[in-house]
């Protein structure tokens, strides 16, 4: 077992060391290069802090949906699969809505002010 | 080859094809990856300096990959559409071999702005951005009547090809997308079959290739991935989610209404827009956008360009999949 502190807290701690104390003392290309590897940083915070959970239901909802178990990639590949083949579409029970919480997911995680993302989390 | 010899060669070209000029100032490289260069400089003239663009795919990077058309098309096309009165930089000159500048073209720098953040929130576009859908819709029309006999050689895309590309691609990702699968089951589903204009496509008709001054769009630019095809896939392409900035209830570029496009593009054009047709080209450009950003990821892992911004565009393809769940399957 690893000891604390766990890799969320230090990937945080130093996208908040980037962002308060070097942030202010660059400009140009160098400013953009650092917000680029800020939002890389932050993207993997969320990661590390959503994607159990996530990974979790979306296992558990794929199962459900196939009626098989397996790994992450393999369902998906089933699932995508299924959908290419037009076995499986919207109007199939549960499809849609599996379809929308896993993408709402990793748009958690990629980009949590993508406009559209925003807009469909007050449905 | 660095900035100081590309001047070099820059002043003896346009000492020999510009009468009247002494030679060139302030070369600088704008942007471009390894095989196509965008230099920026000024031809010097008793008469006053002249703005110039230079595009070139330096020596040893001639040919065209894939979907480009390759830059002499893209020079034939720009002057073919300045002198039909398409918004469109006048292109002074074409490389020659005898050069040494690699294969390209010379054109008249325009002023203005590219940037979509500063386009759809300064002031200083306010005037501009209520003509844009408009403008966006007569100047479509007038690049697809264009002669199609008068263009140079160019591919010739169907919704077909153009689906079967990208399944190919989505399958070379080796890693499962049951959104794409869904889109692209769609576009299988409702490919409305070769269309009956064919007409030259801009091909890439959107914010960061249009330049915008306040009073609306000086130029149009960036012809390289031009083509021969159905003519509503510009206009289906320029609706595409991800070029609306944030501004998602402007479907055109983040900036205007559908049917201020259509409007103008059937008022310039005569034809009558069908705007089922220009959906599924909205369909088909974001599953396109979203496969082009898993491939720069895919570029990212292999090289050389292993840099964080592409890593990153990698991770913009889910955006893609939330607006085609939008499109396809929206929710109540």
């Amino acid at each position: 077992m690893q000891d604390e502190p766990k890799p969320d807290e230090l990937v945080k701690a130093v996208a908040d060391f980037l962002r308060n104390d070097i942030t202010p003392q660059l400009s140009g290309h160098a400013a953009f290069k650092l917000r680029v590897a800020i939002n890389a940083l932050d993207l993997v915070t969320r990661q590390l802090t959503l994607e159990g959970a996530s990974d979790a239901s979306e296992a558990a909802s794929l199962s459900a949906l196939l009626g098989t178990t397996g790994s992450l990639n393999e369902l998906n590949q089933i699932l995508a699969a299924r959908i290419a083949s037009g076995e499986a579409d919207l109007d199939t029970p549960g499809v849609k809505d599996h379809l929308w919480q896993t993408t709402l997911a990793k748009l958690a995680v990629d980009q949590p002010n993508y406009a559209a993302y925003q807009r469909e989390l007050k449905k | 080859m660095s900035a100081a010899s590309v001047a070099e060669l820059l002043a003896r070209s346009a000492v020999a094809w510009c009468p009247g000029a002494t030679g060139v100032a302030s070369a600088t490289r704008l942007s471009g990856g390894a095989s196509q260069e965008t230099w920026s400089f000024d031809i010097t003239h008793p008469d006053g300096a002249i703005g110039a663009i230079l595009r070139r795919a330096p020596p040893g990077y001639g040919a065209a990959p894939g979907r480009a058309a390759g830059l002499d098309a893209e020079a034939v096309l720009m002057q073919l559409a300045h002198d039909a009165g398409v918004p469109s930089p006048k292109v002074l000159h074409v490389l020659g071999p005898d050069e040494d500048l690699g294969t390209g073209f010379i054109m008249q720098r325009v002023a203005g702005e590219t940037i979509p953040r500063k386009i759809l929130r300064d002031d200083e576009f306010a005037q501009a951005r209520p003509k844009l859908a408009q403008q966006c819709g007569g100047i479509l029309a007038g690049i697809h009547g264009l002669d199609i006999a008068a263009l140079p050689q160019l591919r010739r895309m169907t919704a077909a090809i153009e689906i079967s590309d990208i399944a190919r691609e989505i399958e070379g990702f080796n890693w499962p997308r049951p959104v794409f699968a869904l889109a692209l089951r769609w576009l299988r589903d409702h490919d409305p079959g070769p269309s009956e204009r064919v007409t030259l496509v801009h091909g890439d008709f959107r914010h960061g290739n249009l330049m915008i001054g306040p009073d609306g769009v000086c130029a149009v630019l960036d012809w390289e991935l031009a083509h021969i095809g159905d003519p509503m896939e510009d206009l289906g392409w320029i609706c595409v989610n991800s070029w609306r900035f944030g501004a998602i209830d402007k479907p055109v570029g983040g900036f205007g209404a559908y049917e201020d496009l259509f409007a103008a593009y059937e008022a310039a054009s005569g034809i009558k827009v069908d705007a089922e047709c220009v959906k599924f080209w909205e369909v088909m450009g974001t599953l396109r956008w979203g496969v082009m950003c898993v491939g720069m990821m895919q570029r990212f892992r292999l090289g050389p360009d292993h840099s964080m911004e592409r890593a990153m565009i990698g991770r913009r393809s889910s955006e893609t999949e939330i607006d085609l769940l939008r499109l396809l399957a929206p929710r109540a």
